[in-house]
């Protein structure tokens, strides 16, 4: 195994941390956006039907 | 009567009827201290070891047990709303309750509490330090609880939140408690029972006005 | 300051600072993951060390967070700031995802000293009820039907918990204390060499920025969901 990926035998522990952490960034940033552009196009749904 | 006292004189009346809050309270803790043995073992040093833990966690989760229903009962069928309109100030109409919760729950339980003491092998020289702890820390849960139970008294099924509500602000009574139990066992002075009592008055004094707040808010239309 | 108080105002603003805020979100983790894995292994923990650069970092927005829920609430309540409640309503559940990856992180990175993958030390322990109090405002929000009940009654919450946080991490700090075995991993974390500052302070500032920027996002989420709602009402009037 690679030195850069062995991580001094601590593998095991490093990269599921790191694995993990940008798991949950990712998924609230996907789900921050994804609920941002549904607020706006139910926004302009319901202004249109205002008029 | 003041009518602090006329509230407080009806509560335990209703809590202590057959049925009421104070038996379930009881019951349940009885039946947690019992079911500890079956779960760990029966081997007198371990039990002696956890008995001041164990007793304290019971405590506190029979405290839990009524506390939703504390302003929830008479929010729903209006006598909430009636004791407002009484002389009576959302402060008072709050201490007053938790002083019944205490006086029904708490209190028993710290009297009954030498008793499940033996079951679990306590050294008989911790039985004062188990007693004064959860006279001493028993109305923080009251105080805590009671509070809690404003917040959440709008909310049908409410007490399943309240539990996740005051689990972490009850830690300390629970790490004095038990803490002061076990200073007694091992023969050492940790303070502990100075830091409960501390965090206890605090509890008692301050609960009644954010409680107070609580109820007004939830009064409001 | 109160001027950017109302709706209008605060999406205009902040349609214009959130492509740069999340421009530099971007630089920073690029900047700062390259500066964790080129560090050296430390003398003793070796590359496990590469965990405090995402671990702490967590902990630290975990805690900002709260205190940054208390502080809205607190405006909320006294000030009535009409986007007080938004913010500290949006907050919530970011704070508690950094404090479920500072425990998730703190138990890999505890592992190779400890053995075990959860230890009853201080800072874990308090981590893990601080999740409870995160978990339990969240609920409270949720659980409350009326919006404005549900504001003010979270805020109430929030600021009880905020109070008793010191007094939280006191006792589980005296409670370690008691109850100690020998525990390699002390609650003071190793002295940090200066090498290991430079990743540590960028990773930080990356946290710190991405909690703004999704921040930002989720409230204006919030402002546009509220205007939708009004409409839909207004129509049905």
């Amino acid at each position: 195994m690679p030195p850069f990926l062995a991580m001094g035998k601590y593998a095991a522990f490093v990269w599921p941390a790191y694995g993990i952490s940008a798991l949950g960034i990712l998924a609230a940033v996907v789900l921050s956006m994804r609920a941002y552009y549904r607020a706006k196009t139910r926004l302009s749904a319901a202004e249109r039907n205002q008029k | 009567m003041s009518a602090f006292a006329a509230l407080l004189a009806r509560d335990v009346r209703l809590a202590t009827r057959a049925g009421g809050s104070a038996m379930l309270a009881l019951a349940f803790f009885a039946t947690v201290v019992t079911l500890v043995p079956f779960g760990i073992g029966s081997e007198a040093r371990l039990l002696a070891r956890i008995a001041g833990g164990v007793l304290w966690v019971a405590a506190v989760l029979a405290n839990l047990l009524a506390l939703d229903r504390l302003f929830q009962a008479d929010y729903e069928d209006g006598s909430l709303d009636l004791l407002a309109l009484s002389p009576l100030s959302f402060e008072g109409i709050a201490a007053a309750k938790i002083t019944a919760h205490w006086l029904t729950t708490g209190l028993p339980l710290t009297i009954v509490s030498p008793v499940l003491a033996l079951l679990l092998n306590l050294p008989v020289d911790a039985y004062v330090a188990l007693v004064a702890s959860l006279l001493i820390g028993t109305p923080a849960v009251s105080a805590i609880g009671g509070v809690a139970a404003a917040l959440t008294l709008s909310i049908r099924r409410g007490g399943l939140l309240l539990p996740l509500l005051v689990l972490p602000l009850l830690t300390p009574v629970v790490i004095f408690g038990a803490g002061a139990v076990l200073a007694r066992l091992d023969g050492i002075e940790n303070g502990a029972i100075w830091l409960l009592a501390a965090f206890s008055v605090a509890a008692v004094l301050l609960a009644p006005f954010v409680a107070a707040a609580a109820l007004r808010l939830n009064l409001s239309e | 300051m109160f001027a950017y108080a109302n709706p209008k105002r605060f999406m205009e603003l902040s349609g214009r600072v959130l492509p740069w805020l999340g421009a530099a979100t971007a630089i920073l983790f690029v900047l700062g993951l390259y500066l964790s894995f080129t560090a050296p292994p430390d003398y003793q923990q070796g590359d496990t060390v590469r965990i405090m650069f995402i671990h702490v970092p967590a902990a630290w927005v975990a805690m900002m967070g709260y205190g940054f829920v208390a502080l809205a609430s607190l405006i909320g309540l006294v000030n009535r700031h009409p986007l007080a409640d938004v913010a500290a309503k949006q907050a919530a559940p970011l704070g508690a995802l950094f404090t479920a990856l500072a425990l998730i992180t703190g138990s890999l990175w505890g592992r190779p000293m400890w053995g075990t993958y959860w230890q009853w030390d201080g800072r874990l322990t308090s981590f893990l009820l601080l999740l409870f109090l995160y978990l339990g405002y969240i609920a409270l929000w949720n659980a409350i039907e009326n919006e404005v009940r549900a504001a003010k009654a979270a805020a109430i919450l929030a600021l009880i918990g905020v109070v008793n946080l010191p007094i939280i991490e006191f006792s589980v700090q005296w409670w370690t204390t008691l109850h100690q075995g020998e525990s390699i991993f002390r609650k003071g974390a190793p002295l940090i060499s200066a090498v290991f500052l430079w990743p540590l302070f960028v990773m930080a500032a990356a946290y710190t920025s991405l909690f703004f920027t999704l921040l930002m996002v989720r409230m204006r989420t919030e402002i546009l969901e509220r205007r939708a709602r009004a409409i839909a009402l207004g129509a049905n009037a």
